[in-house]
C-alpha cells in the first residue's frame, strides 16, 4: 500500500516552503490583483511542479523488470520548446507589445528618448553589485536586467546566457514591476525635493504625421539593429507589431495581436517559468539575493532617470520635472501614472501624464535594446 | 575583483550602446517632425 503514501513522503521542508512561496503568488494575484496574468500561472506551476514525482515535469519511470523511460512532462516540455529553443515565447510576445503601444507622446516631443536611455542604467549598477556579492558575469548580467522593468526582456537574457536562476528572476521582475507604485515614489523622494517635484511642464503636442508612425518602427529597428544586432530579434518583433498596428490596413491581425496572441502567450508563459521554480534549484540563500538585487535594480533605474533629467536642467532653458525622468524605466503604463499622482501631490495643478508617457515608452525602447546590447557584449567578455 | 571591472566595463559600453542607439532615434524623430507653425500635418 506504500504507493498511497510515496507522494506525501516526498515532501520536505522545501518543498513546503515552495508551496507557500505558490500560494503567496496567488493570493498577491487575486487579492491585491498584482500582475494576475503572470504571478497567478506562476503561483499555481510553483506548486505543480513541487508535487513529488509530479507527472507536469519530466520523469523517468522504472518497471519491474528493470526497463527505464522518460515520460515528458507538460511544463518541462513547454519550456524546452517555448523558451529554452528558440526563446519563442517571451520574443512573440513582444508582438502584442509593439501592438499596444502607441509611440505618439514620443514622436510629438522626441527630447524624451534619452529618458528612456538614461533609467537604463540601474540594469549596469545592479549588475556590478551583483558581482561584488559574488555571481558570475553572466548571472550577475541576468539580475541585472530585472532592471529593464521588462518581463519578457528578463526572461530571454536569462536564458540566452543559460542563467541557474531563470525562475527566481522572472517572480522578481513580474513582482517589482507590480510594485512601482511602491518603490518609485520612495525611490524618487529620495533624490528631489517638494520644489522640484511641483515644476510644471506645457504639453504642447506636435501632431504627428501617419508617415512618421509608420517609418518610425522600420527606422528604430535599422538603427538599433547596425549598433546592436543582438537586439534585433527583441527591438525588431516589438517595432513589427507596432507596425502592424499604425501601417493601418492590418487592423484585424493588430487586434489579434493585442488581444489573442498577448493572452495565449501571457496564459502559457507564468506556467512554463514556474517549471523553473523547483525546491532545489529555488530555495537558496541566491534567490533572497536576487530579490534584494531586482529591487536595487528598480531602485537605481529611477534615481538614475531623475538625476539624469536635473543634469538636463542645468544646461535648459526650460526646466524638466526630474520624475519625468524617472518614467524612462519600462513598467508601462504604472510609472507614468506614478510620476502624474507624484506631480499632483506637490502640485494639484501639475499635469505630467502625457511627458511621462512619453519617457515611459521610451524606456520600452531603451530596455529592450539594453536587453539586446547586454546580450551581444557579455558572452564576449566571459 | 576581477569581475567586477569587467562588469564596470560593461556599465561603460552598455551605456554608451544604449545612448548612441537613443540619440540617433532622436535625431531621426527630430528630422520626422514638423516643424512648429508650418501647418503640416
Amino acid at each position: 500500500m506504500s504507493f498511497l503514501y510515496e507522494g506525501l513522503l516526498g515532501i520536505g521542508w522545501k518543498e513546503v516552503i515552495m508551496y507557500a512561496i505558490g500560494a503567496l503568488l496567488i493570493y498577491l494575484a487575486i487579492r491585491k490583483q498584482m500582475e494576475p496574468s503572470l504571478l497567478l500561472p506562476m503561483g499555481f506551476g510553483a506548486i505543480l511542479c513541487n508535487i513529488p514525482l509530479s507527472g507536469a515535469l519530466d520523469s523517468l519511470m522504472v518497471a519491474a523488470n528493470g526497463e527505464s523511460w522518460t515520460v515528458a512532462g507538460i511544463l518541462d516540455w513547454l519550456f524546452r520548446v517555448g523558451i529554452q529553443a528558440s526563446e519563442a515565447m517571451p520574443l512573440l510576445l513582444f508582438i502584442g507589445i509593439g501592438a499596444m503601444i502607441d509611440f505618439g507622446p514620443l514622436l510629438s516631443n522626441p527630447k524624451l528618448i534619452l529618458f528612456g536611455a538614461a533609467a537604463q542604467w540601474g540594469i549596469f549598477g545592479t549588475i556590478t553589485v551583483a558581482c561584488l556579492l559574488g555571481f558570475n558575469l553572466a548571472d550577475a548580467a541576468s539580475i541585472g536586467i530585472i532592471g529593464a522593468a521588462d518581463g519578457p526582456t528578463s526572461i530571454l537574457v536569462s536564458q540566452v546566457l543559460k542563467s541557474n536562476y531563470i525562475g527566481p528572476i522572472a517572480v522578481a521582475a513580474y513582482s517589482y514591476m507590480a510594485l512601482v507604485p511602491i518603490i518609485q515614489p520612495a525611490a524618487i523622494k529620495l533624490v528631489t525635493t517638494k520644489k522640484e517635484r511641483a515644476i510644471r511642464m506645457p504639453y504642447n503636442p506636435r501632431s504627428v504625421s501617419k508617415t512618421a508612425r509608420i517609418l518610425f518602427p522600420i527606422i528604430v529597428t535599422f538603427i538599433a539593429g547596425l549598433i546592436a544586432p543582438a537586439s534585433v530579434s527583441l527591438v525588431g518583433l516589438l517595432m513589427f507589431g507596432n507596425l502592424i498596428r499604425e501601417c493601418g490596413v492590418l487592423g484585424s491581425l493588430s487586434d489579434t495581436a493585442q488581444s489573442a496572441l498577448v493572452n495565449l502567450i501571457t496564459l502559457l508563459l507564468g506556467i512554463t517559468i514556474a517549471s523553473t521554480m523547483r525546491a532545489e534549484q529555488f530555495v537558496k540563500l541566491e534567490t533572497l539575493m536576487i530579490m534584494c538585487l531586482g529591487l536595487l535594480a528598480f531602485v537605481f533605474d529611477t534615481m538614475a532617470g531623475c538625476l539624469f533629467a536635473k543634469f538636463i536642467n542645468l544646461f535648459s532653458r526650460t526646466k524638466v520635472n526630474p520624475m519625468v525622468g524617472a518614467a524612462g524605466i519600462s513598467a508601462f503604463p504604472m510609472s507614468a501614472r506614478v510620476i502624474q499622482k507624484l506631480g499632483q501631490e506637490a502640485d494639484p495643478q501639475n499635469h505630467l501624464l502625457m511627458h511621462a508617457v512619453g519617457a515611459n515608452v521610451a524606456g520600452q525602447i531603451g530596455s529592450v535594446i539594453a536587453g539586446g546590447v547586454i546580450l551581444g557584449l557579455v558572452p564576449k567578455m566571459l | 575583483m576581477n569581475t567586477v571591472l569587467v562588469s564596470l566595463g560593461l556599465m561603460w559600453k552598455g551605456m554608451l550602446a544604449i545612448f548612441v542607439v537613443m540619440f540617433l532615434i532622436l535625431l531621426v524623430l527630430l528630422a520626422l517632425s514638423p516643424r512648429k507653425g508650418s501647418g503640416k500635418d
